[in-house]
């Protein structure tokens, strides 16, 4: 069964993700198309979304241009399998705020009911590696890269914890959707798109 | 994944050191990555970084003066005052570039020093040296830096340059520069790769003495058929029209100088860069930007003499 895999294309590392899909699909057997999400015919077309890292900000204000955010609400809310890297996650969020500046009044799809913190470990100085571990099956060693990174501050019933550093949460997951503060996409690890192509794949 | 080519071995064996490691080849380069397919907009003040913000740039770049009143004003053009970098990373939440002077490693520092998220090491300021550049390695903060050809650009990564700009000829509001250095990289590249497909290596070889880089560098692009880093557009670049020419050439991204602010409809004019930038796929959406900015209120074109872009180009 083919899987129709999108990134969200308006702004930020879209080819990472394709990329990334490309190997998940190579690992897991399952075949298909990745396309660019940037317009509504490509929202309805998709059976999986990835929305990648960038700015939030900018890719929030782009969504207006083709009107994409009630397609995305509708598709997302009605279990389409997602993943937000940063600022995908904070995209998907109910809500952000910034660590210097406070509460952000930026476009949200709302589809993770958690509350997000921009730039929560400071500013590009302080981004980094580390590793993690997911608790996804095969994520006990996940190599975590952290630019400019969000954290999740408080999390609605239903939301699943995947990942901890030190205190903070880092990932999430909420039904079909998975929100991380870092960058699978340049880590090498596909572990999350191969989670969502089979997601995709069991739905249809 | 990104790639690491370049890398010099004592960076690359302090990878994995400790659990918790700033400043690598991978977190700096990835920031570029999070740029993509963005805009990022020169900036003098708190209030244009505002306008920026608002209008979809991606980061903005502090500068003292926007390139085109450097040209005006003649004089030393220095990194722009630390109170205003600093106003400006208090108030926007995108990142911030400050740009510093060729081979200036304490200007570089202090940038550093006060949280810019990356530092453009820029032939639109005075270079300080001219022979050689910062060594960029030393730095946590990534670094962004111009080049004309292959040689340049390879050489920059060699220092450590996080994201290559393809160099226009900035404040002039002349855009042709620009598309021609983005051909001959793309053509040498292009070059290249025929001679690595070929499994020539005494040939690729020479090539690479040529560029003045080293085999490995030489090879790794050639494989890639890119820039191992995040590569923009800059200079010149003054209307949507413009944006979107850039990016069906194959850059990644966009920098705008004087385009933005010494056109009189600066805000119009960022918003309408920025939706271009995007859909360059799309001639409909590009028009529509288009219509938003009117050529009369396009900044003035200089045919001024000085040629920036030959600043540092043989270190």
């Amino acid at each position: 069964m083919n899987v129709t895999a999108g990134v969200f294309g308006l702004q930020g590392d879209v080819e990472e993700h394709l990329s990334a899909l490309e190997t998940a699909r190579a690992r897991t057997g399952i075949g298909g198309e990745s396309i660019l999400v940037k317009s509504v015919e490509d929202v309805k077309r998709v059976d999986a979304l990835v929305i990648p890292g960038g700015e939030s900000t900018v890719m929030g204000g782009l969504s207006s241009v083709k009107g994409l955010m009630p397609s995305l609400r509708e598709r997302i809310g009605g279990g389409l399998p997602t993943l937000g890297t940063c600022a995908g996650m904070i995209l998907l969020a109910k809500k952000a705020q910034d660590r210097v500046v406070g509460e952000t009044r930026q476009a949200s799809i709302g589809a993770l009911d958690v509350v997000v913190e921009r730039n929560s470990f400071g500013r590009q100085r302080e981004s980094f590696e580390t590793q993690l571990s997911v608790a996804l099956p095969g994520g006990e060693r996940f190599p975590g890269v952290f630019i400019r990174a969000p954290t999740v501050k408080s999390v609605g019933p239903g939301v699943k914890e995947l990942a901890r550093l030190g205190g903070a949460v880092v990932a999430v997951q909420q039904g079909n959707v998975f929100g991380t503060a870092f960058h699978p996409e340049l880590s090498g690890n596909t572990l999350f798109y191969e989670h969502l192509l089979g997601l995709a794949r069991g739905g249809k | 994944m990104i790639s690491r080519a370049g890398e010099p071995e004592e960076v690359a064996a302090t990878r994995g050191e400790v659990p918790q490691r700033t400043g690598t080849t991978l977190v700096k380069r990835g920031f570029a990555h999070m740029l993509k397919h963005g805009v990022v907009m020169d900036v003098t003040t708190v209030e244009q970084a505002q306008i920026a913000e608002d209008a979809g740039a991606v980061s903005v770049m502090v500068l003292d003066k926007l390139p085109y009143d450097i040209r005006q004003a003649g004089g030393v053009a220095r990194t722009a005052s630390l109170k205003v970098i600093e106003e400006i990373l208090n108030h926007v939440t995108i990142p911030v570039m400050a740009k510093c002077r060729i081979g200036h490693t304490y200007e570089a520092k202090v940038l550093q020093e006060a949280g810019v998220d990356m530092v453009d090491e820029s032939e639109v300021l005075t270079p300080a040296d001219e022979e050689r550049f910062i060594w960029k390695w030393d730095f946590t903060t990534p670094f962004v830096n111009g080049c004309r050809d292959l040689g340049e650009a390879l050489r920059r990564i060699t220092e450590g340059a996080s994201m290559i700009r393809t160099k226009g000829e900035p404040g002039t509001g002349n855009v042709a520069e620009a598309v021609k250095h983005i051909r001959v990289l793309d053509n040498e590249i292009r070059k290249l790769s025929g001679i690595y497909e070929s499994g020539d290596t005494q040939e690729l070889l020479r090539l690479s003495r040529e560029l003045k880089v080293s085999i490995g560098l030489a090879e790794e692009t050639a494989r890639l058929r890119r820039l191992p880093v995040v590569n923009f557009a800059a200079g010149g670049i003054a209307t949507p029209a413009d944006a979107a020419l850039m990016m069906t050439l194959g850059c990644d991204g966009v920098f705008v100088g004087s385009g933005v602010f010494k056109a009189d409809d600066a805000r119009e004019r960022a918003r309408s860069i920025v939706v271009a930038v995007t859909y360059y796929d799309d001639p409909k959406v590009v028009a529509e930007a288009q219509k938003m900015i009117d050529e009369r209120k396009s900044m003035m074109g200089t045919t001024d003499a000085l040629r920036m872009q030959e600043r540092g180009v043989n270190a």
